[in-house]
């Protein structure tokens, strides 16, 4: 009960002791909620002057700043309330996903969040500065609390972002590797530059997705322009084919140079079971047959 | 299959017979669909069966074994099989197991599945008279 | 106030009938997607699951699946497939496809090895088998 926390006590001591204190802290986090929600409108203006004198949040108006930290400063003391930080971290990624758009950075995030503990702690230095051993108690009850507040906040910030840059990125990728549906039920997957595994799995599920979108039938893959393909790559191409015939659509390879036929056997392709064809005007021509575009001597075979 | 609702469905258009799975199926389940499809197949004498995967999010090895099963009983009773509706990720994660479904023909959807036998169970196809289309 | 160990991170499913291996691959697609693992990816994870997940029911009874959210060296999905069976007395062998015992371990274990990033396995006969197996987010 005074300040006997020292760190020197023998290992039992010093369980009992976090027992003891968990069981004060306890206690005294509801004084403390009661006293965040008593001084609430105070305490929040405060917070969004100091935000104001640090240029924070100067992408936003003053009215969403207003309800912005009201909604944090609500949250915030609930989570100290009730322990739970799940309902922050809704809210967190919630407002990630309103204000990144903005332009708004992580560090001014977590130095809004800093600075809400910042004015909380003051207001209970004020509170219990004629109590010292009481203020100590207090402050301990809340920082641990606070910091997770703040690493919850950041952390959500961080993987909202996160998510969004992914998301960025495959939208660019897909840009730069279309899928093309040059005729009814027909598709074409040009093969530009060099791939690598990564790529590669992606261009098998873009594919994929646009034999579901286009009712594709037949698939021109075109690796004219691939200089080279090692045996990750050729795997994922076998793989293509084989994943794209279970949905019901043939392929045709073109373009298909004697090295990458080679890598092809290396890896045990049977290249008689593959369909491929020259050049991408010859392939383009067996795709018509195969969708019945040309009369034919004999039905086209499928799968 | 009577407790809940219906986690297939198995109907009958002429000599075909559309089998459609609505949700996961667990292993039993799995078993169970086989045997109520195939004591059908017997019963009405199908020439074609049709099974509609598209609302599996998971096609792993037993299932693909047992589709695979299907079909192949419905051979023995002079039916051809069709797979249709495997989706995009399934597709994708089939073919990185290392399973698919062998010598059972997939379609896209339902409108190709019925296409297909359509193409291959027609009088005019098995007298070997050449028609456009696949 | 730390609550230690985070559930939304983890789950553990019991394994033990047919119906669980349905339940373990749900579990691991919704915990996984909190990560951000495209459709595809969490098909194939679940699909892993599904297949390791039947080991147990098939051969070793019951067991337990754990999907567990990792962050260390990157963002993944950490499934733990740990049962009390007879465990497998030649792991290598078993690990190669159509390997198949009287009860035909057929593609399970090689399968799932080769859908997951990072796959181990350790098995004791009289006393059990765990699978340990990994699926990493995308960098960045």
């Amino acid at each position: 009960m005074d300040e006997s926390t020292s760190v020197d006590v023998e290992v039992n001591g010093e369980e009992e002791q976090s027992a003891g204190e968990r069981h004060e802290q306890s206690e005294l986090l509801p004084q403390l909620v009661a006293h965040l929600r008593e001084h609430r409108t105070r305490l929040r203006q405060q917070w969004v002057n100091r935000i104001h004198e640090a240029h924070l949040l100067d992408a936003m108006t003053p009215q969403e700043v207003a309800a912005e930290t009201t909604s944090v400063y609500d949250n915030y003391v609930e989570v100290l309330e009730t322990g739970s930080v799940e309902a922050l971290q809704h809210y967190a990624r919630d407002l990630s996903e309103r204000i990144i758009p903005r332009g708004v950075e992580t560090q001014e995030v977590v130095s809004i969040v800093l600075l809400l503990r910042d004015v909380l702690a003051r207001s209970l230095f004020e509170k219990y500065q004629r109590d010292f051993a009481m203020l100590n108690r207090v402050l301990d009850a809340y920082e641990p609390a606070a910091n997770r507040i703040a690493n919850t906040v950041a952390g959500s910030f961080v993987d909202e972002r996160e998510r969004v840059i992914r998301q960025q990125q495959d939208a660019i990728r897909e840009l730069s590797t279309p899928v093309l549906p040059v005729r009814e039920r027909l598709l074409i997957l040009p093969i530009i530059g060099v791939l690598d595994g990564e790529r590669a799995r992606q261009l098998t599920v873009q594919l994929l997705s646009g034999i579901r979108t286009h009712r594709a039938k037949v698939v021109v893959i075109d690796i004219t322009g691939a200089p080279d393909v090692d045996e990750v790559v050729a795997n994922h191409l076998v793989q293509t084919v084989d994943a794209s015939r279970l949905m019901g659509a043939s392929v045709i390879i073109t373009g298909l140079s004697p090295e990458i036929a080679q890598t092809l056997v290396t890896i045990g392709v049977d290249l008689s079971k593959m369909n491929t064809i020259g050049d991408l005007q010859g392939g383009l021509e067996e795709a018509e047959r195969l969708l019945g575009y040309t009369v034919s001597r004999q039905e086209g075979v499928t799968g | 299959m009577n407790d809940g609702p219906a986690l297939v469905s198995i109907m009958r258009q002429g000599s075909y017979l559309i089998a459609s799975v609505h949700t996961a199926l667990d292993d039993s389940q799995m078993i169970r669909f086989q045997e109520d499809l195939v004591g059908q197949i017997g019963g009405y004498r199908s020439r074609g069966v049709i099974i509609d995967v598209a609302a599996l999010d998971v096609l792993d090895s037993f299932g693909s074994r047992t589709l695979r099963n299907i079909a192949e009983m419905a051979r023995l009773r002079g039916a051809l099989t069709v797979i249709v509706g495997i989706q995009p990720e399934v597709a994708f994660s089939m073919v990185a197991l290392g399973m698919g479904t062998g010598s059972v023909h997939t379609a896209l959807d339902l409108e190709e599945g019925l296409a297909y036998l359509g193409s291959q169970l027609s009088v005019s196809a098995i007298r070997g008279v050449g028609l456009h289309g696949v | 106030m730390d609550r230690g160990q985070q559930p939304e991170n983890r789950v553990q499913i019991p394994i033990r009938v047919d119906a669980d291996i349905v339940t373990a691959r749900r579990g691991a697609r919704e915990l996984a997607a909190k990560i951000g693992l495209t459709p595809t990816e969490l098909t194939v994870l679940a699909t892993a699951v599904s297949e390791v997940a039947r080991n147990i029911v098939r051969f070793a009874g019951s067991g337990q699946i754990v999907v567990e959210l990792v962050d260390q060296p990157r963002r993944g999905v950490c499934i733990v497939a740990r049962d009390a069976g007879p465990g497998i007395a030649d792991v290598e062998q078993a690990l190669k496809d159509g390997y198949s015992t009287y009860h035909g371990l057929g593609l399970g274990l090689p399968g799932a090895r080769r859908l997951m990033d990072e796959f181990s396995i350790v098995s004791e006969v009289g006393r059990g088998t765990t699978v340990t197996m990994t699926k990493w987010g995308r960098e960045g």
